[in-house]
């Protein structure tokens, strides 16, 4: 039984330039105590995707008539579009999905200690008097590995490192006991011995609370270490999806490749690093065709050009959207 | 060593004097006691977590901030400068002759100007050229060097992306024609393929024109790819520096040891074996006695706490500050 069931999600915003797509056709699933890596640059689509989870985006945005979120709950099933007054979205927002952002410091307030803004969302979603919400936070703030919690739980987010306070998010993001988290590049702006140590605190605690994952990064890295399948995203579509293994190892998809030959290897040092030519286009002028044939570098001719790849199956859950991978079917 | 030597420092420190009143005042060493010697025509690199004073030693070099003691010297077999008693038209030269590359491209261009305007500015501020036509061909050929479209010069920033913002960053930072460039993580905040594209820009320049760069990062494995020599900072020193190879194939001090197991592995099977520290970095104005890094440290001992281990070269151009080095290379081979 999957936790939640995304189907056809197409989500598009009205700017000044014209109407954009960020998210196109994009459908995946997710178990229970399953993590999935989003990969892809920036502007691929990655963040707006899962915030569409949540339905978190802009009044700007207008979602396709055929789009599906559904989230399968303990109580039965809800289905995420229909949701419209922010009451009925509480279900949902903090309370079975917790989403933890890149820069812990933008997502405190600034001008309330994190034990307030903890118990605060606490008493929001749970039935807890304060005290019992007090003793949650801080039982959670020590449990994710910061010493002194009952002295921290009355600092502000300015006192704390940077390594601390993303603890601190992830510790306010996991106690009301999310069936889903959502972590936007939660160790981007971090260190890598932090990086590290943060990698290793969300391994423990899905191992713990069994919930699902949405780890969204552009580090294949630490997709590699986190994750138990990934899907890549380039301008809003979803382009691969498998298994970690399947995917590092054996990517079929040019993007998919780029990205991986584009990392430094420590192994190989001579090894010169190879970019993906050109830069990402912009959403306004969205390339005909597979949207990534601007900038590949196996393109078979017109086909490529013209006509929107299907998904082929390229291995046990492995599925790639690129023609390269049916030629290679019916040869 | 073959190369003559850009920039020497020895015994270089930087100090800020923090908070406020009378009584209240702290000293904050942020770049304590460092001698590096650069080679002219190298890329130099060097790594550290945040709050390690790599920035500040760049910044430092630049003469962006004061030097608190020490010496700096800079030679580029036309001219020599003492760094740290810099001024006037001496300072003005040395401007020229210096210049850095910002880490984020999205703050470092001013979104009112037309990307030839940016480019241009420090070739007007400075004087360097006689009239528009020689600033405009000048402008066009460096534009050209960091493949920037001509076209694109009348635009403005926000038209571009990162990639291309920070090919803008570049070309400003080359136009007045330096011999020594601070990239202060040049390519930290763009995507991986659009960091190698970078990189592989850096370096064909660097070896095109001859230039010296001081390649400041967190990121062990970009600095692998790129950089000749690679120090490693904490706290304000220097705890290790090597030439890359040698340091990546033999890396000796526990902290440089500990920043390469924390690189994430692209290998899903190798989850875990990392070789992770505890803590974080100490903050500057509350430094440990002894070696700064015992308070991390997984090898720590009385002495550690005690003494700070001096700066000792293990091989040829090889140097490291532990006070264990030599036994941790036995237990590791035993």
């Amino acid at each position: 039984m999957s936790l939640i069931d995304v189907r056809n999600l197409t989500l598009q915003f009205d700017t000044d330039e014209g109407r954009i797509t960020a998210v196109d056709n994009v459908s995946f699933s997710l178990a229970p105590g399953e993590v999935m890596g989003l990969v892809g640059e920036s502007g691929s689509g990655k963040s707006v995707t899962a915030k569409a989870l949540m339905k978190l985006n802009a009044r700007n945005g207008h979602y396709s008539d055929d789009s599906q979120i559904t989230l399968h709950l303990d109580s039965g099933p809800v289905d995420v579009m229909s949701l419209k007054r922010p009451r009925d979205m509480a279900v949902i927002r903090g309370g079975a999905i917790s989403m933890i952002f890149q820069e812990p410091m933008a997502s405190f307030a600034p001008a309330m200690t994190v034990g307030s803004q903890m118990v605060e969302q606490l008493l929001i979603h749970s039935n807890m008097n304060k005290r019992q919400a007090k003793e949650l936070s801080i039982e959670m703030l020590d449990r994710v590995g910061i010493s002194d919690a009952s002295t921290r739980f009355n600092q502000y987010a300015f006192e704390m490192s940077g390594g601390m306070r993303q603890r601190a998010m992830i510790a306010m993001a996991l106690s009301t006991k999310p069936k889903l988290l959502i972590a936007d590049e939660p160790t981007t702006a971090l260190d890598v011995t932090i990086q590290a140590q943060v990698i290793d605190l969300m391994k423990d605690l899905v191992d713990e609370f069994k919930m699902g994952i949405i780890f969204i990064t552009h580090d294949l890295g630490v997709v590699a270490q986190t994750a138990d399948k990934v899907a890549v995203m380039y301008l809003g579509r979803m382009i691969e999806q498998g298994p970690v293994r399947e995917v590092i190892r054996n990517p079929r998809h040019p993007y998919t490749q780029g990205l991986i030959d584009a990392l430094p290897k420590l192994d190989d040092l001579g090894a010169p690093l190879r970019a993906i030519p050109g830069d990402i286009p912009s959403p306004l002028e969205r390339p005909s065709g597979c949207v990534f044939h601007t900038r590949c570098s196996q393109i078979i001719g017109d086909i490529c050009k013209t006509h929107l790849p299907a998904w082929a199956d390229t291995g046990a859950d492995h599925r790639t959207a690129c023609h390269l991978c049916h030629q290679g079917a019916s040869a | 060593m073959s190369d003559p030597l850009l920039i020497q420092t020895k015994d270089l420190s930087v100090t800020f004097s923090i908070g406020n009143g009378v009584f209240k005042k702290q000293q904050l060493k942020a770049v304590d006691g460092i001698s590096i010697d650069i080679p002219k025509g190298s890329f130099f690199g060097v790594v550290g977590e945040s709050g390690s004073g790599k920035t500040t030693l760049g910044r430092a070099l630049l003469n962006a901030v004061p030097i608190s003691d020490g010496h700096a010297t800079y030679d580029d077999g036309e001219v020599t400068y003492d760094l740290a008693g810099l001024d006037g038209a001496a300072l003005k030269d040395y401007r020229k002759r210096a210049q850095l590359i910002f880490q984020d491209p999205y703050a470092a261009l001013s979104p009112r100007m037309t990307v030839r305007d940016i480019i241009a500015e420090p070739l007007e501020v400075m004087g360097l050229t006689a009239n528009r036509e020689e600033t405009d061909a000048r402008v066009r050929e460096i534009a050209a060097k960091c493949r920037l479209n001509l076209e694109h010069l009348r635009r403005f920033p926000h038209a571009f992306s990162g990639g291309q913002r920070q090919r803008i960053s570049i070309a400003r930072a080359l136009v007045s024609g330096p011999q020594f460039i601070v990239a202060d993580e040049s390519v930290a905040a763009l995507d991986v393929s659009i960091q190698a594209d970078i990189l592989n820009l850096l370096k064909s320049i660097q070896q095109e024109m001859g230039l010296t760069f001081l390649f400041i990062s967190h990121d062990l494995s970009v600095v692998a790819h790129t950089c000749d020599h690679v120090a490693v900072m904490y706290l304000g020193r220097i705890v290790e520096s090597a030439p890359t190879r040698q340091l990546f194939k033999n890396a000796r001090h526990p902290y440089t040891k500990a920043l390469f197991s924390a690189i994430p592995s692209l290998d899903p099977d190798d989850r875990g074996s990392a070789q992770k520290l505890v803590g974080e970095i100490p903050s500057p104005t509350n430094q440990p006695t002894g070696c700064k890094f015992h308070t991390r440290c997984p090898y720590v001992t009385e002495l550690c706490k005690q003494q700070e281990p001096p700066l000792v070269t293990c091989e040829e151009g090889h140097a490291v500050s532990c006070h264990r080095w030599e036994e941790l290379q036995e237990g590791i081979t035993a």
